[in-house]
């Protein structure tokens, strides 16, 4: 049986509230925070990106699991900020973690569910006995052009989750993946900021996509939605989670444990899995919980996780998830955000 | 001049339509109105459409359309006036009916304006103001509503909620139109409460950006008779230019080509605008609908707030306006705007609106607008 063995979050202390940025531009705040149900989102700080990140959340992962990281087979970093467009992410973060040099390590990129997509791997790997320990991060430094409506949500974090075959904090039930060819969300080469379909990245995109993964897996295992404890679904925004649940059939204490958007923003492929953290925080041995992530262009990828007895003996040897959220936290106004994200240009 | 009848009507659901293109959304409507119709031919074809150029990039719409619905070599035509487009097209697919230059003409209207983006959008619509007075100072429609609604509450003292009740009116209706983009009710506080647009003017008070087309099959009245559904006469036709540039207005509240347009379409008809027992008019924002009750002679000049807040515009009330939901419920895919309106028309006085049947209609007036009232296209409707 192959599961989780551990798992990390990280969320750097800058905030931005969207009073704040729709000040700058003009906008309703009330209507993003009513109508997107956000109130401020996370800001990475001038020397923070999808790496640091992504070795924080790694260390708490591999700190909760217990283990030697000379052991870890893999080590897969899902994102759409990779600071290199050519060299990869996972080398600074395996040999940072002290996982180099008999690993095999990759970058993914798939919108916001790069993430899971290294879950995917990682845990699949594990489960044909190719390696003994994989390690997948989801992470990070998410870009929303200036005046966007992207801007009040694109924010910054990672969760590191470590699969194997012993000692799991949680099983894996079920898996599968959901995908078709829907331009809904880019970025190509040399620009800076994501475009967007606009009200296209709703029902054809997100709604579709989830709903498709979740009724396999639903489907594929006989499980209903009162089945589970926890639900966690993608978080672009606050409403579309509640919603997506709505239409599944899950009630909102199913998903509010693992809702961190309202004070967290989208953190892309770190979202669904930095959901998931917070609800392994709180999880009771044999609850079930279902993750659908989400990916423009487009994807999901959904996993049943059952979680056992060993949640409750590693769980406090890292920091929680809400305690990052909402403990120790500095607010920016604009022009340091501006700076922080490198919105401002300087001379050469 | 032949007296020209409607024979056939043809309007597929409005929305969002991504998996559609626009010569799809245009044949799905054009085959339902010739298959209404019954007939096996059409001697022409007359297509309103804004800016298929702008929104998908393009333009020679008569022959693509004609060779699309199957119907290539037959004659058509591309109208354009800015939002009438639709409502001159139904006009110009009457002249030809009525001159005796064809017999079946078919009148469509199209526009597929989702494959932009909101601000691309925007431009494409804007292109209807005066570039060099309006467009180029950054004037949007929404603001230049905005400034029509501004002195319109200033000069007569609407207000802020009247201008919600035509909203919360037309949706009303609209929620009983299954073809209708947003069918749903709303509230008066629901859009007091929405996001603010061009002050005082917010999302609920505008019409949304649509996908759509419509369809009608025109014929002489005399040959109406043969074919299978109830004809509807087309008993007037007005058509009336002002200025584009809202600046060079006599008077911002008022709307003159409206007044000449219904007054033409009625005098044609030989009926007063009393007779009328329902009208379907051009609500793209919410002051645009009260400003052309007053031009149609609906109220004196200044009272429309007033009016819908008294219900007189209701489904039940004096004088029922935008029963299908008008522009804001329906949706405004600009170029079929007008022949969609002809669409409800003929759907009322045949009696088959179902919940949104107005009781005994016999007659209706249709009223479709360019711009902010740069071009009107009135049209009066008999059921034969």
């Amino acid at each position: 049986m192959a599961g989780i063995v551990g798992y990390g979050a990280y969320i750097p202390r800058h905030r931005i509230k969207v009073e704040e940025i729709a000040k700058v531009w003009g906008a309703d705040a009330p209507s993003y925070k009513k109508g997107l149900m956000l109130e401020e989102k996370s800001v990475p700080s001038p020397d923070q990106d999808t790496i640091t990140m992504s070795v924080e959340a790694s260390k708490r992962a591999i700190k909760r699991a217990g283990i030697d990281p000379r052991e870890i087979g893999a080590v897969y970093v899902g994102s759409e900020s990779h600071p290199y467009a050519v060299k990869p992410s996972g080398t600074v973060v395996a040999e940072a973690l002290g996982a180099t040099p008999d690993c095999h390590t990759a970058d993914f990129e798939f919108a916001c569910k790069a993430g899971t997509e290294g879950m995917f791997v990682a845990l699949n790997l594990v489960k044909a006995g190719a390696v003994k320990y994989g390690l997948a991060v989801g992470a990070d430094t998410s870009q929303g052009a200036p005046g966007d409506a992207l801007e009040y949500s694109a924010s910054a974090g990672a969760a590191a989750y470590l699969f194997g075959n012993d000692d799991l904090l949680a099983e894996e039930v079920a898996t599968c993946a959901f995908m078709t060819d829907t331009p809904d969300f880019w970025r190509r080469e040399y620009q800076y900021y994501p475009r967007h379909g606009g009200r296209f990245t709703g029902d054809p995109a997100y709604f579709k996509h989830i709903i498709g993964a979740a009724e396999d897996i639903l489907s594929k295992t006989g499980l209903k939605p009162p089945d589970f404890a926890y639900a966690v679904f993608h978080q672009p925004n606050g409403k579309f989670p509640f919603r997506v649940g709505e239409m599944l059939g899950f009630s909102k204490k199913q998903i509010e444990t693992g809702w961190l958007v309202n004070k967290l923003g989208n953190t892309y492929s770190g979202s669904s899995p930095l959901g998931l953290t917070a609800i392994l925080d709180a999880a009771k041995p044999a609850d079930l919980i279902l993750m659908v992530s989400y990916g423009s262009g487009a994807g999901s990828d959904a996993f049943i996780w059952r979680v056992t007895p060993r949640i409750e003996e590693v769980r406090s040897l890292a920091p929680r998830t809400r305690d990052l959220l909402d403990g120790d936290k500095v607010y920016l106004e604009y022009g340091a955000y501006a700076k922080f994200r490198r919105k401002i240009r300087k001379a050469e | 001049m032949r007296d020209v009848a409607v024979i056939g009507v043809g309007m597929a659901k409005w929305g969002e339509l991504w998996e559609k293109s626009l010569r799809s959304v245009f044949v799905e409507s054009a085959l339902l109105a010739l298959e209404d119709a019954g007939v096996d031919r059409i001697d022409s074809m007359v297509v309103g459409c804004m800016s298929s150029g702008l929104f998908v990039g393009q333009e020679h719409l008569g022959s693509l359309l004609s060779d699309y619905l199957g119907r290539a070599p037959v004659p058509a035509a591309r109208v354009e006036s800015a939002c009438a487009s639709g409502g001159l097209a139904l006009r110009q697919g009457f002249l030809e009916v009525a001159s005796g230059m064809a017999d079946i003409v078919l009148v469509g209207g199209v526009e597929k304006m989702t494959d932009v983006t909101g601000c691309e959008a925007t431009y494409a619509l804007g292109t209807a103001a005066d570039q060099e007075y309006e467009g180029f100072h950054g004037l949007t429609f929404p603001a230049l509503y905005a400034m029509m609604a501004v002195a319109h509450m200033h000069a007569y003292g609407t207000t802020r909620e009247q201008l919600a009740m035509v909203a919360v009116k037309n949706h009303d209706n609209g929620s009983k139109n299954p073809l209708a983009q947003f069918p749903v009710k709303i509230s008066v506080e629901a859009v007091l409460n929405s996001v603010l647009v061009a002050d005082p003017l917010r999302i609920l008070d505008c019409s949304p950006i649509t996908d759509g087309a419509a369809a009608v099959i025109l014929c002489p009245a005399e040959m109406a008779g043969k074919f299978k559904t109830p004809g509807v006469r087309i008993a007037g036709t007005g058509q009336a230019t002002d200025t584009i540039a809202l600046s060079s207005r006599k008077d911002l509240c008022w709307l003159e080509s409206t007044r000449v347009a219904a007054k033409k379409a009625l005098a044609m008809a030989g009926r007063k605008v009393e007779d009328m027992h329902f009208f379907e008019v051009h609500d793209c924002f919410t002051i645009a609908e009260i400003m052309v009750m007053e031009a149609l002679g609906l109220v004196p000049k200044g009272a429309g707030g007033k009016a819908v807040a008294e219900g007189l515009t209701r489904l039940d009330g004096k004088f029922p306006v935008n029963p299908s939901g008008g522009l804001k419920a329906k949706g405004h895919p600009v170029g079929a705007t007008g022949v969609a309106q002809a669409v409800e028309a003929v759907k009322q006085l045949r009696g088959e609106a179902g919940p949104r049947q107005v009781k005994g209609a016999r007659r209706g007036l249709t009223q479709n607008m360019g711009g902010t009232g740069g071009s009107s296209v009135v049209h009066v409707f008999e059921a034969m």
